[in-house]
């Protein structure tokens, strides 16, 4: 299991004065180890299948070698994706579709977040709590309703230099986003972190004449590093997963997202070694955007000092 | 601190520029099918992903494009594995296209529901008369659908390995008896080489459950339905015959033969020694010949007592009824049906040619071929599943009574509660039903 | 969207007008701030959910010739004399009581593990949500396997025991399938839980450590005293997040065991899409969603009571 070896860490911030290590710091190390093991093996497994023949990985499968590449492995199963599903362009259309929804949310939430925290207001608790609500309702259980209603909706489009108005929305890009930019868990995220922040600051800024909006793009946003890369995080996976809403309202293959991609490998007799190739080819860009966001915690560690 | 909102933001607006571009590539999408668009008419197809049966379709296509210069037919493709839910969710925003695949268990169903007109096929080459009577659905006297092929239900084995237990090969004309079925897994049980005696696939949750197991249920005298009136479940799915299916079907998980859930690919497990007989279908005979040859022992479904069965219909085409363009979509249908393309959809999908004309011509299908056994079991033994609207909600019933048997329900119970559940369904809905 | 800068420099005729004008103009700021994230819940949640519980009065079908029709309350008549519904309802409840507290959990062990300054603490944060991103039909072929009679995690439990105790069939036996899908699950979303928690860690002043440093606090009291404290707002949001989460329980049901064996896994979501999909029982389903919306609006709103915060 090459990959679960020590990673190639982050630059130690003083590599000059390191302590010895104590048994306790030791003993932590290991059970870190351990929880890597715990959590990487499925991930292991997918990246060494989709090397492997099919007919291999299921005699593999009784034992440790189902983790190790070992036997005839081969580029097979990747050429095999791109002969059988426009792999490029349902990336990119993923890409898009999760990247506009994510820049979105995270305006669209924060506002309301800001107003729902930080300013006074009547009624401000009930839109809160009505806000959360409609958490509750999975979506599986009101998507059909939802295909009816987003047909009857209205949009502009740009026709040869005219802009004309067509009904419904299905076979769309903004049927992949729309729906989904507003969301009552980032709207609570963004208030309880927003809660943290010291209200002075937005009575400083008052007196020095700041509006509203002001105060939020110039104090509470950039105090706000943590929160806005958790939301982009949580808001972009699932988009990156949808598949029930675009299956019923995507006809079109140019416009399909990467998860139903999948499906064009769940034949009648299913290519196991492609589905593992193509679960490895869209799982990457996820860990990605994980690894590149995930700085946010690490510089606010060290920022952390600087606010209140 | 500013830096970083200032980074996010930055890389934001990149993404949003990126998305954008994107959007602008493929935006055209957006204007809405409603079928057709005067003489261009859209055809859906459950193949994306499926290369060889989707090449099929875009040649019958073309050719129909070129041979005519009235209408033209534009292709849609789905994956198979959504495919019911991308047509049922297009259906209800009235946005059927005009040509369409179907199950074919699913067309009594969508006939009833409005989704699929009736069909004129006395203008095609071939006559539907020669085709395979399960490759042509018929709903309350009208044609609904045919399809170019159909697939059957098979037991795979090793002939070195029923030779050295002293195993009888089964024929079509002699079909083990249920007795010599259970002699046979007791004698490979025994040797303790194989971890599946017998794999029956039980880890596939689909439509797989009633098109492999209803036909065991057939086989013992049983039945989804009381098929001479549709009206109820009554007998044929809670009568002796049908608890006895149940007792056998659970017996085999309890005597250690069947895994009570197959891996997620039994053929594999097959091809790999794991299993010494395996419940499948003609669509892995190809693969399991490349691996064991001539050794290869493809055996006739079990007789236990009723004779053997198998599940029939597969694909099959039809038309839309919110179609504006009927006249189009009949002159392709009619145009589809020649001998070569019967031909060549069995050919690229490895399956059973729906008449007996282009089986002649598929390898291996011809008569004395080695898959020639599966044309026969078609003729032979196919049961078509019930020919109700009702039937997607039997299919679920069915389905979810037979996993509680595998776990252990009482089987009597259990039976006697899909019964009164399908008899409720069939009374509180307005089916109209019969082939 | 906002009021204009520099209103203070504005003569007030009196000190109480300026001030009922600054209100007038926050409450404005506010609205508009709100409102376009309202107006979207409200097109893409309140309406269709609003449409889909009205079905719930109605016999809807997913396929039918005929259009729905009225019938009162003769689904949720149906419903009380389901004996599923009630096991599905059970099912939902075991599974949120044991998940909520499990997940939290953890997921806390694991965010306070990967926040000190150690080495390669950036893998680990990666390698912990790996689970969340990786696909689901992945997953489940993995866990389905681990699961088997003679799988990996029986054989496992077989060494360590020298072979004393044999690990049941996990999926195949209705005692035992639950808990496997427990522990499926937290293992599955627990990563998504630890960013949260990271998030809310990072709201704790550095300071309030230093402080309780020089008072020579001992690690624990430090996380009594200081840590636990300053998570108040996060926990609240992890605890109706994760509950809501669980509730919700549906894909790897669907996945993994169709509701089976004999019903022990069944949930009210994945009876309700089975209902409203596969048996095409549009109405009904409806019905079961509703029933369960308010259950569920009821267990947050005492939540939420229970938790609020004090200011």
């Amino acid at each position: 299991m090459t990959s679960v070896s020590p990673a190639p860490a982050p630059a130690p911030a003083h590599p000059g004065r390191r302590r010895r290590p104590s048994p306790r710091r030791i003993g932590l190390q290991a059970a870190r180890i351990a929880l890597a093991l715990f959590f990487s093996f499925p991930i292991v497994f997918m990246l060494v299948s989709s090397f492997k023949p099919d007919q291999q990985i299921f005699g593999d499968l009784d034992g440790i070698k189902a983790f190790l590449p070992v036997g005839h492995l081969s580029l097979d199963n990747y050429t095999g994706v791109f002969d059988r599903v426009p792999a490029v362009r349902f990336l990119l259309n993923s890409i898009g579709i999760s990247a506009i929804t994510v820049a979105l949310s995270i305006f669209i939430n924060s506002l309301a977040a800001f107003a729902l925290s930080r300013m006074r207001w009547r009624g401000k608790k009930i839109v809160l709590t009505a806000v959360i609500a409609t958490l509750i309702v999975p979506f599986e259980t009101f998507a059909l309703p939802m295909v009816w209603w987003v047909n009857k909706l209205p949009w502009l489009q740009l026709d040869g230099g005219r802009l004309i108005v067509t009904e419904g929305w299905l076979d769309t890009y903004q049927v992949q986003i729309l729906p989904f930019v507003a969301n009552a868990m980032f709207i609570f995220l963004f208030h309880q972190y927003f809660q943290s922040i010291p209200k002075e600051l937005d009575e400083a800024a008052v007196l020095d004449g700041a509006s509203w909006f002001g105060i939020y793009r110039r104090i509470v946003m950039p105090l706000s590093g943590p929160a806005i890369a958790t939301v982009a995080i949580l808001a972009f996976l699932p988009m990156w997963n949808a598949y029930l809403w675009p299956l019923m309202v995507v006809q079109s293959e140019d416009l399909r997202p990467v998860m139903i991609g999948i499906d064009y490998f769940v034949q009648t007799n299913p290519s196991w070694g492609e589905i593992m190739a193509y679960s490895s080819m869209i799982t990457v860009p996820v860990l990605a955007l994980f690894v590149a966001f995930q700085r946010a915690f690490v510089s606010s560690i060290a920022s952390s000092g600087v606010k209140g | 601190m500013e830096s970083r909102t200032r980074r996010l933001a930055v890389s934001s607006i990149a993404a949003l520029a990126a998305a954008a571009l994107v959007a602008g590539c493929g935006g055209s999408g957006s204007t809405g099918s409603s079928g057709a668009d005067g003489n261009t008419l859209t055809l859906w197809t459950h193949n994306a992903g499926n290369a060889a049966e989707y090449g099929v379709v875009k040649q019958v296509v073309k050719d129909f494009n070129a041979s005519q210069s009235k209408y033209k037919v534009k292709i849609q493709a789905f994956p198979q594995g959504s495919y019911n839910d991308s047509v049922v969710a297009a259906a209800s925003a009235k946005k059927l296209p005009c040509l369409l695949d179907v199950d074919g268990p699913n067309v009594p169903n969508w006939a009833w529901g409005g989704y699929l007109a009736p069909l004129d096929l006395s203008k095609g080459q071939v006559a539907v008369k020669d085709q395979l009577p399960s490759t042509v659905a018929t709903y309350k006297g009208k044609t609904y659908g045919f399809g170019f092929y159909d697939v059957a239900l098979t037991m795979y084995s090793r002939k070195s390995v029923l030779k050295k237990y002293d195993i009888r090969i089964p024929t079509l004309d002699k079909p083990w008896t249920k007795d010599e079925f259970s002699d046979a897994l007791a004698k490979l049980k025994a040797s303790g080489k194989f971890k599946n005696t017998l794999d029956l696939g039980t880890g596939d949750p689909g439509e797989w459950w009633p098109y492999a197991y209803s036909p065991l249920l057939q086989s013992f005298g049983g039945d989804l339905i009381d098929r001479s009136a549709y009206k109820t479940a009554k007998g044929a799915l809670n009568g002796e015959n049908a608890v006895e299916w149940g007792k056998w079907f659970r017996s085999m998980v309890t005597k250690g033969y069947a895994p009570q859930k197959s891996s997620k690919s039994p053929a594999d497990d097959f091809r790999n020694g794991k299993t010494a007989i395996q419940w499948d279908g003609s669509w892995s005979a190809q693969a399991n010949t490349d691996k064991f040859g001539s050794d290869l022992a493809i055996l006739p479904p079990v007789d236990f007592g009723d004779g053997p069965k198998i599940g029939g219909a597969s694909w099959q085409w039809g038309m839309s009824s919110t179609c504006a363009n009927k006249e189009g979509a009949q002159a392709y249908l009619n145009f589809s049906r020649q001998t070569k393309y019967f031909v060549d959809f069995a050919k690229a999908t490895n399956t059973i040619a729906a008449t007996d004309a282009a089986a002649q011509q598929v390898k291996g299908y011809e008569t004395g071929g080695q898959f020639n056994i599966f044309l026969k079991e078609a003729q032979k033994f196919a049961v078509v599943r019930p020919v109700t609207p009702a039937y997607p909600y039997i299919s679920t019933v069915f389905s979810k009574t037979a996993m509680d048997i595998m776990a252990g329900a009482d089987v009597k119970g259990a039976l006697d509660q899909a019964v009164s559940q399908i008899d409720n369904n069939l009374a509180t809905n307005n089916y109209s039903t019969g082939s | 969207m906002s009021t204009r800068p520099g209103a203070a420099a504005d003569v007030p005729p009196t000190r109480r007008a300026t001030q009922r004008r600054a209100r007038r103009r926050e409450s404005l700021a506010a609205l508009g701030m709100v409102s376009p994230a309202v107006f979207l819940l409200v097109m893409f949640i309140v309406i269709p959910v609003v449409l889909a519980f009205a079905l719930a009065f109605t016999n809807a079908r997913l396929v039918s010739p005929t259009p729905a029709q009225f019938t009162g309350v003769q689904n949720f008549r149906v419903l009380l004399d389901d004996p599923l519904f009630y096991k599905s309802l059970r099912n939902t409840f075991y599974f949120a009581v044991v998940v909520v507290p499990l997940q939290g959990g953890l997921a806390l062990v694991l965010a306070l593990l990967v926040n000190a300054k150690v080495k390669g603490v950036n893998f680990f944060r990666t390698v912990y949500f790996l689970p969340v991103v990786t696909s689901m039909v992945v997953v489940s072929i993995l866990w389905t396997l681990l699961y088997q009679k003679t799988g990996l995690i029986n054989e496992l439990i077989s060494h360590l025991t020298l072979g004393l105790v044999q690990g049941p069939d996990w999926l195949n036996n209705p005692s035992t399938a639950m808990p496997a899908i427990i522990v499926m699950s937290v293992w599955q979303g627990v990563g998504f839980h630890m960013i949260i928690w990271l998030a809310g860690l990072q709201t704790i002043p550095q300071d309030l450590y230093e402080a309780a440093d020089i008072d020579g606090a001992t690690r624990w009291t430090r996380f009594w005293h200081v840590t636990w404290p300053g998570l108040s707002a996060t926990r609240t949001f992890v605890l109706i997040t994760i509950t809501i989460n669980a509730f919700a329980l549906f894909t790897q049901i669907s996945v993994m065991t169709q509701g089976g064996p004999l019903d022990s896994t069944s949930t009210v979501v994945y009876q309700a899409v089975r209902t409203g999909y596969s048996q095409q029982q549009t109405g009904y389903a409806s019905a079961i969603s509703l029933v369960f919306f308010v259950l569920v609006l009821a267990v947050s709103l005492v939540q939420r009571f229970l938790t609020r915060e004090k200011d």
